[in-house]
């Protein structure tokens, strides 16, 4: 079994429309949303949820007013600055990162700590095959650990599907989120735009790539709106050892994709369609090999 | 005043926003210009700031002196990430598994642990003409970016105007930066993801009680549904920019708007002449 994971550093740059038609173009595989802080998927997928639970991870502290003594000393231990008083001690949950010294310390044992509720995870079935999928509530933490989850969740429904192949939708930038989607991964296919921001971009997760010790293939999107520009990450991807699978060019139907909630290379021959199915065989022959 | 520039989804012109009011601002008065989106700054590409100073972003992080432990196991019991653990004789620290809260320091009574430091990032600042500039980089393989944020918003001065740029999403990086903002503007795209993204975004300025606008980027590729919701939710749409394949191709150069549009100073000007009324 292979897994890929869709990247790309910048937002924006089409890793969702991408993944959305590898999963119409690919077969025998599980599809993941590891994008769980703003996940898109399920727009172009139209998944039908088989499975629904709450994602519980970490605690959150929350005061007991009867018990507490102003005293204060939770404020001055708490390193996240979540803690105020006034009156009595008051908790900003969007600033607790649940570590529990303030409870640990309370002399008046007015700290309770919560079991944090921060998301839902799905396995739904798709045209496509199934998908897992995942959202954080507005505003919560533990993003790494819900992508973990969701991961583990994939592989273990690929294992017993005897699926080939498990296709992630990572999310945006080089952080944690990102790095928790590449345990255990074959492969990353980073997805950019000729823009400067997307080679800057693009260059950092190819530094990631390479600090985690996966291979890494390119395609570049919307090449064609500065086509210097796609020289020069091809050029610099030469320099890396990093195969440059193809370049899609700009093409309106995407939007329009989108704005139908279908996979962009479903019942379509476009310039960007085409393009991507070419890249897909490629991807696959050099991850799945013979 | 500070205002924070913001999307949900990425991709979707923020930091060409961003980078463009920080222009049109400094024009009239002293600006500064934070980058926080510390995975990927992008911010200097478009205000291209002479960055003269380097500073290290350091997290503590506990060391163990063996000799003075005792391996009576409370650091390992009040660490909930659980960045310390025990095997017999032999105590190991995870170390990016830390998140710096200084549980085991204090529960120490043999004063076995010392203080260490990683480092996460680099903060950088400079001058972008007459634009302050500040921008984080996380270090590549760092998956900590709050605390480098939150030394990047250090550097905001009270007594100018600050915009910021916000790390897509809506988690604990987005949630840091916006935290104490005057004002958010929320860029997005009129399409399915665009929308679904805004209104996660929103949700979480709901919860933090903050005020913000809508921009409508590429307004004129997608459809009306970000229009529709806004209306129906009362939050005001501040600013429409059309597609123009100028722009595309400008921001590719690095080309903020005001260079490659010269007709979107004016409303990018009374936008801020609204917000900072």
């Amino acid at each position: 079994m292979k897994e890929i994971v869709v990247l790309s550093g910048k937002g924006g740059t089409g890793k969702t429309t991408f993944l959305g038609a590898m999963a119409f173009l690919a077969t025998n595989k599980v599809l993941a949303d590891c994008d769980v802080d703003a996940a898109d998927l399920h727009l172009l997928l139209a998944p039908e949820p088989r499975q629904e639970n709450e994602f519980r991870s970490g605690v959150k502290a929350r005061v007991d007013s009867t018990l507490c003594s102003a005293c204060g000393s939770c404020e001055e231990l708490c390193q996240f600055d979540a803690i105020e008083m006034n009156g009595e001690a008051q908790i900003n949950s969007l600033s607790c990162e649940g570590c529990g010294v303030c409870a640990h310390f309370c002399p008046e044992n007015a700290i309770i700590l919560d079991e944090n509720h921060c998301g839902t995870w799905f396995v739904s079935d798709t045209d496509y095959g199934p998908l897992v999928h995942a959202q954080l509530f507005a505003g919560e933490e533990n993003s790494g650990k819900l992508v973990a989850f969701v991961k583990r969740k994939a592989r273990q429904l690929a294992e017993e599907n005897g699926a080939e192949l498990i296709l992630v939708d990572g999310a945006p930038g080089i952080g944690c989120p990102v790095i928790a989607s590449l345990s255990n991964t074959d492969a990353i296919l980073a997805v950019t735009e000729p823009t400067q921001s997307g080679l800057h971009d693009l260059e950092r997760v190819l530094d990631l790539a390479v600090h985690f010790k996966i291979q890494s293939f390119v395609s570049i999107n919307k090449w064609d709106l500065n086509p210097p520009m796609a020289d020069e990450i091809e050029a610099c991807c030469r320099k890396r050892d990093v195969i440059v699978l193809g370049r899609v060019p700009f093409d309106p139907a995407v939007v329009s994709s989108q704005l139908n909630g279908v996979p962009l290379v479903k019942d379509n021959d476009g310039i960007a369609a085409m393009a991507i199915r070419e890249i897909w065989a490629q991807l696959r022959d050099n991850v799945a090999g013979d | 005043m500070r205002i924070t520039v913001a999307s949900g989804k990425g991709g979707t012109g923020k930091t060409i926003v961003s980078t463009s009011l920080a222009l049109c601002a400094s024009a009239s008065g002293r600006t500064q210009f934070l980058d926080c989106d510390v995975e990927e700054p992008n911010g200097h590409i478009f205000l291209a700031p002479d960055l003269s100073l380097s500073e290290r972003c350091v997290v503590t992080i506990p060391r163990i002196i063996e000799g003075k432990c005792t391996y009576c196991g409370k650091c390992r019991d009040i660490c909930r990430f659980n960045a310390i653990t025990i095997f017999g004789q032999t105590i190991m620290s995870f170390n990016e598994l830390c998140h710096s809260c200084l549980g085991c320091f204090l529960v120490c009574e043999e004063n076995a642990i010392a203080r260490d430091e990683r480092e996460i990032g680099v903060v950088e600042t400079g001058l972008a003409g007459s634009i302050d500039f500040v921008h984080g980089r996380t270090r590549v393989g760092e998956a900590m970016s709050v605390p480098l944020i939150k030394a990047v918003k250090k550097k905001a001065r009270q007594d100018v105007l600050v915009i910021i740029d916000a790390p897509p999403g809506t988690s604990c990086p987005f949630v840091e930066t916006v935290s104490d903002a005057d004002y958010v503007l929320l860029v997005t795209e009129p399409t399915p993801f665009g929308l679904h993204d805004l209104q996660l975004a929103v949700a979480v300025l709901q919860k933090l009680n903050i005020p913000g606008g809508v921009i409508i980027n590429r307004a004129d590729l997608g459809d009306d549904r970000v229009e529709k919701w806004c209306a129906g939710v009362g939050i005001p749409v501040v600013l429409k920019i059309p597609f123009e394949r100028g722009i595309a191709e400008g921001y590719a150069r690095g080309e903020n708007l005001i260079q490659s549009q010269p007709n979107l100073r004016q409303p990018l000007e009374n936008l801020l002449k609204e917000l900072v009324r």
